[in-house]
């Protein structure tokens, strides 16, 4: 059996004498789109860091493809970190290089090729993401928020990974901003058949992207479908998919299934 | 990763097997780049052996493809196409024209570039001096209050620009004085004038070495904290929160860090005078055998009563040129991290062009006015 792509295992995070993770479990098959879910401080943010090696565990496991990275150098992770693209939430553009250049950054660093090649890449994956074409030459200053998180979208991208990572990609867009870049969600699972991960709070994205839901609860994860998650017996898992915002959203997609 | 080629008259089968991915773009553009089309009519491609195909692998096949659509040559699939050419298709159409590229300077002549350079430098001096005036203006409507002059952020200002620096000032006017006494001790004992030394140490300390080089070094300490400060805010959009509360960031930000330096800078020059005559009075006893009392003595018959004061009056003025040039181009910040560097480094340049410049004519004018 293939390894899961993304495997966390009795995750331990401690800040002083905060403890944020406690034994956390949570597996990424591949073609999943999971979305990781959890209150304010309930160690969302803590949790991909720690699978992105930004963060080091007090004690667990961090699999990429079947690959434990809590004890790898950094040079040993950079072949890992070419499997995977990041959108930061705020998108993290390297404000001193243009859309453009900010695409190329990691194709320069990870892959040999000659700048036309570099160049019609980069351009390619900035339209890939619904960018126009002349947002290339933009400095990130210059972008809308829905922008910047696309041009965040087209960086991740830059090396054709088989996995994607999004911090919040909809928080700060306004609902019909919000639902396209669902929609490049969508587009980015289903056409370019990458495995998503992604955390968030919005629960239209969830239901409309999402099949697999893990919850940080108590500083451990429940992590299901997205069908049985709803049904949780937990009671913030209950009062996060039944509060008075997610009812109307559970009946239409109920009816809709 | 492979590609193989055969021919079967005017037919061309390629078959592409293995990884098609990323890493091995430019492999795979050379290998497609080297398949010959001379005399083939139509060419056939089978995608069946491939283990991966990624978006930047299809677009060196697209590459290909066009190539061979270009030369006249029929191109078919042994199968369906792979997906991957559809959506960039898709994406290339969807996305419109290629962009222009960034036209720079659209022209270059020398008459061109100093007119820019006039008109940009003559821009930049209006804002300087637009900068300056509201600075003033907010610092005068402020003093009807106390509240509204800051004291508490004054105060934080002197404490970190005036009594964290002491230890460096303290020591680099040591030094100073050291290297003037060390100096003229050696061209003056052929003389035999030693005791011209203190002379030398004495109103050079006082009147100059002591505050210029305490106003240097708070440019580069505060001058350069000033702008990073501000300037990072500016990037946070910090500056523009206080505007939209309705506080004005001159009154908050840029008046309690002008005062603040008024303050610490002559303090610390009196620190620098003080520790400057003590280091000259070290090495005159070492080098000159010169008693203490007779060092003291001599000072006091060399300087006028104006002497110290001819420095320290130049003080608060160096202070205003630092704290304004580290206020306004650290609110100039826009857009990036680049731009904070740029910035940042403009205002230490400036600040200690401004107080040379400033010394400078201090210096004439205390010679016009014969102090």
């Amino acid at each position: 059996m293939p390894h899961p792509l993304v495997e966390v295992h009795a995750l331990v995070n401690r800040f002083g004498t905060q403890v944020v993770h406690d034994g956390l479990d949570m597996q990424v098959e591949k073609d999943d789109v999971f979305a990781i879910v959890g209150g304010s401080g309930s160690g969302k943010t803590v949790l991909l860091r720690s699978i992105l090696g930004l963060q080091h565990p007090a004690s667990g496991v961090v699999r990429i493809a079947g690959r434990d990275i809590t004890h790898l150098s950094f040079a040993q992770l950079r072949p890992i970190k070419a499997r995977y693209g990041v959108a930061f939430q705020h998108g993290a553009l390297y404000s001193g290089l243009t859309v453009l250049q900010n695409v190329q950054l990691p194709m320069i660093e990870h892959l040999d090729l000659a700048s036309d090649a570099r160049d019609e890449l980069a351009l390619l994956k900035i339209r890939l993401v619904g960018l126009p074409g002349d947002a290339a030459s933009k400095y990130p200053a210059e972008l809308s928020g829905g922008m910047v998180k696309r041009a965040a979208v087209a960086r991740a991208l830059a090396l054709d990974p088989p996995l994607l990572f999004l911090d919040e990609p909809t928080s700060g867009l306004d609902p019909l901003g919000a639902a396209a870049f669902d929609d490049l969600v969508l587009y980015l699972h289903e056409q370019l058949k990458l495995t998503i991960v992604m955390i968030t709070h919005d629960l239209d994205s969830i239901f409309r992207t999402c099949n697999r839901v893990g919850v940080i609860v108590d500083r451990r994860m429940e992590s299901d479908t997205l069908d049985r998650i709803v049904e949780h017996p937990h009671p913030w898992i209950q009062a996060y998919f039944h509060g008075e915002r997610a009812r109307s959203r559970l009946a239409g997609a109920r009816h809709g299934a | 990763m492979a590609v193989e080629v055969r021919r079967t008259g005017d037919a061309l089968l390629l078959e592409l097997t293995g990884e098609w991915e990323a890493r091995q773009f430019t492999a795979i553009d050379a290998q497609l780049a080297a398949v010959d089309l001379t005399g083939a009519q139509r060419v056939q491609i089978a995608t069946a052996g491939l283990t991966s195909l990624d978006l930047s692998a299809a677009w060196a096949l697209r590459r290909f493809l066009q190539r061979a659509r270009a030369a006249g040559v029929a191109v078919g699939f042994r199968g369906a196409p792979p997906d991957q050419l559809r959506l960039l298709d898709a994406a290339v159409e969807e996305g419109g024209a290629a962009p222009a590229v960034p036209e720079s300077l659209a022209e270059k002549g020398a008459l061109i570039s100093i007119g820019r350079f006039t008109v940009r430098s003559g821009a930049d001096l209006m804002r300087w001096l637009t900068f300056f005036g509201r600075a003033c203006v907010t610092f005068v409507s402020g003093l009807g209050s106390a509240q509204r002059l800051r004291p508490i952020s004054i105060v934080r200002h002197v404490y970190e620009t005036g009594i964290t620096a002491m230890p460096i000032v303290a020591l680099i006017a040591f030094l100073i004085s050291v290297i003037v006494a060390y100096l003229s001790a050696q061209q003056l004992r052929g003389l035999g004038v030693d005791i011209y030394v203190v002379d030398l140490v004495t109103i050079g300390v006082l009147r100059e070495l002591g505050v210029l080089l305490t106003a240097i070094i708070l440019a580069g300490r505060s001058g350069s904290a000033f702008a990073a400060e501000l300037g990072s805010m500016q990037l946070n959009e910090e500056v523009d929160a206080l505007i939209a509360t309705g506080v004005d960031p001159f009154e908050v930000l840029v008046v309690p860090r002008v005062l603040g330096l008024i303050i610490a800078l002559p303090l610390l020059t009196i620190i620098a005078d003080l520790v400057g005559l003590t280091g000259g009075a070290v090495l005159c006893g070492y080098l000159l055998d010169m008693p203490l009392s007779q060092y003291l003595e001599r000072v006091n018959e060399s300087i006028a009563s104006t002497t110290f004061w001819v420095g320290l009056m130049k003080a608060p003025v160096f202070a205003l040129v630092i704290a304004l040039a580290g206020c306004y181009h650290g609110m100039q910040v826009r857009g990036s991290a680049r731009e904070l560097g740029r910035q940042v480094t403009l205002a230490v340049v400036q600040a200690i062009f401004l107080v040379i410049l400033a010394d400078a004519l201090f210096a004439v004018l205390f010679m016009k006015l014969d102090i």
